[in-house]
């Protein structure tokens, strides 16, 4: 299932992160999330788009760094104590959680929520295995 | 003020005997034990005997480090090692270390150069002497703590670092003589200001600093935060270590020990001799030593000698700091650095070699940046993974020079590339 996110490399500076978001409209990409880790040099920019392999031709083009690589995302209901569930399932399962976000979605009682870790194939199984949702590029 | 005040003061017409009956000597010395000199003499078809005053020493081959890397570790060594009583190193790994070896005679000799440094900065044997250069096999610490004791002067061995504990040890214990590199005297200074004291509140009345290039402007600001005079010294492991060149009261360039070394001005592209006053690259030539002598060394140090009449009434010839390098050579926070060992490191690590240094000064201690462009294949989703690349790298570094930079990744194409000459260094110090 998994999902493609294209991560880009970006100055700590001003423009920077425009400049990014500028090459992908420019590509007519549509984002459906976007996550900033940052350090005082430099920002990795997270992206899920609606066509990856549009942005990733994009962003090759404009001569960015960038990194593609598979995330789970699934769907949680939108109250309180969702996103807990899939958490306290990952320590049950011993899976190590690198960062997570949440993806926009047009309904309004779920939530989706992008999840890194390094074992996307056990992560999903066990995901499932409780009943949650996962999703995969035809969702978003 | 002097330590040995008949060699000192001697006229130059007796020193210029003296140099010549000692260098006749030196070159016979090395020509016999030193098989690798010898080897350079020859081809250069000189023998021992053509050299017969000063005057003949431009006849005789230069040595460079790549010699001493070439001859690593003992190929110049020119006595039987049972001979030596120690060894020192300069900083940095093999390639680039040089290994000195000391007869009793070398030791003795050295500390002579440096309790004279000592004696013209006003040191006596009433003289606390608080010593704050490194000691191990670097020279600065070694090489002050044998003239200091010998001069009679009571003998601090603080070694570097702590500087809480250096200035509470100057006030209980009384130091008045205070010998470390400038950028740490301006640490101390800096310290001592943090901690809400002043130049009265410490007994220090003279500083001597060396091992790194310094301005006239640092040396003013040091002498008013710390209360002092301050003084330079010079010199370098492969000639026997600090000492080599000191100031005197004029404080007005470095008295080079002629005694024992012969310095000469090069142009540094033809090797030519360049009369008294010219800039050029110093020359140096050991005259007096036993284990590890050293023929017209080539310090790469951009200077100027000139001899006149000084009024401490020492006759011998003064050097002006250095103003420059004639090759790529960095010094940080007292440490030789070259821009090849850091290269070395990155092709090692399978990084390309666009890279840049970085160096200032920042509360008078050397910032040392080295900016690394990564592969593309380096980079991923998360800051621990590029954060982990540049940890690896620093430590790598480490090994290699001696200090830890800090080490900045970027992306592939990122870092200015120059049409010509690539810009590796950005020394921003405005030290010369």
């Amino acid at each position: 299932m998994a999902i493609k996110q294209i991560s880009v490399y970006a100055e700590n500076s001003k423009g920077a992160l425009s400049k990014v978001t500028g090459v992908l409209a420019d590509a007519n990409v549509d984002l459906r999330s976007l996550c900033i880790a940052d350090t005082d040099e430099y920002g990795i920019i997270r992206i899920v788009a609606d066509d990856t392999k549009k942005a990733q031709e994009a962003v090759t083009a404009a001569g960015l760094t960038f990194n593609v690589r598979e995330v789970v995302a699934v769907a949680i209901p939108d109250e309180s104590g969702g996103l807990h569930r899939v958490l306290e399932i990952l320590d049950r399962n011993e899976i190590n959680l690198e960062y997570a976000y949440s993806l926009i979605t047009a309904k309004v009682d779920s939530a989706y929520i992008v999840l890194r870790v390094d074992d996307n194939v056990k992560t999903e199984r066990v995901l499932k295995e409780n009943g949650i949702r996962v999703l995969g590029e035809g969702d978003i | 003020m002097y330590y040995q005040k008949e060699i000192e003061t001697m006229p130059v017409e007796a020193l210029k005997d003296l140099q010549s009956r000692k260098l006749v000597r030196q070159v016979n010395h090395v020509y016999e034990n030193v098989a690798y000199y010898r080897d350079k003499m020859d081809k250069a078809g000189v023998r021992p005997s053509d050299i017969k005053s000063v005057e003949d020493l431009r006849r005789l081959p230069f040595l460079e480090k790549e010699d001493l890397r070439n001859t690593y570790p003992s190929g110049m060594l020119a006595v039987p090692i049972k001979d030596c009583v120690r060894i020192h190193s300069t900083s940095g790994t093999t390639g680039k270390r040089v290994i000195a070896y000391y007869t009793q005679h070398d030791l003795d000799l050295w500390e002579d150069c440096v309790a004279r440094a000592l004696s013209a900065a006003g040191a006596t044997v009433d003289d606390t002497v608080q010593i704050c250069f490194g000691y191990g096999l670097f020279t600065g610490g070694m090489g002050f703590h044998g003239a200091s004791q010998k001069l009679g002067c009571v003998t601090l061995p603080m070694s570097s670092g702590n500087t809480e504990r250096q200035i509470q040890f100057m006030q209980d214990l009384g130091s008045t003589v205070l010998c470390c590199t400038p950028s740490y005297a301006g640490y101390l200074a800096d310290t001592l200001t943090v901690s809400g004291l002043t130049p009265d509140d410490i007994p220090l009345k003279i500083g001597i600093f060396g091992a790194e290039p310094w301005t006239e402007e640092m040396r003013a600001s040091i002498e008013k935060r710390l209360g002092i005079k301050a003084f330079d010294i010079y010199g370098l492991t492969e000639i026997s270590g600090p000492g080599v060149a000191f100031e005197c009261e004029e404080q007005n360039g470095m008295h080079i020990n002629e005694d024992h070394f012969i310095a000469e001005i090069i142009n540094p592209i033809t090797g030519e001799v360049l009369p008294e006053g010219e800039k050029g690259e110093l020359v140096l030539t050991s005259i007096d030593k036993e284990a590890f002598p050293m023929m017209r060394y080539r310090t790469h140090d951009i200077c100027v000698l000139k001899r006149g009449k000084c009024s401490c009434g020492r006759s011998f010839i003064k050097m002006a700091k250095p103003m420059g390098r004639s090759d790529d050579m960095m010094i940080i926070r007292g440490v030789n650095v070259f821009p090849s060992q850091i290269e070395s490191v990155l092709l090692k690590e399978g990084y390309s070699n666009n890279y840049l240094i970085e160096i200032d000064r920042v509360n008078s201690t050397d910032t040392f940046d080295v900016f690394v462009e990564f592969l593309p294949e380096d980079f991923d989703d998360t800051i621990k993974t590029v954060t982990a690349r540049e940890k690896r790298l620093q430590s790598e570094l480490k090994k290699m020079v001696g200090i830890s930079p800090a080490v900045h990744l970027r992306p592939p194409m990122s870092l200015a590339r120059s049409d010509g000459k690539a810009v590796r260094i950005n020394d921003k110090r405005k030290l010369l």
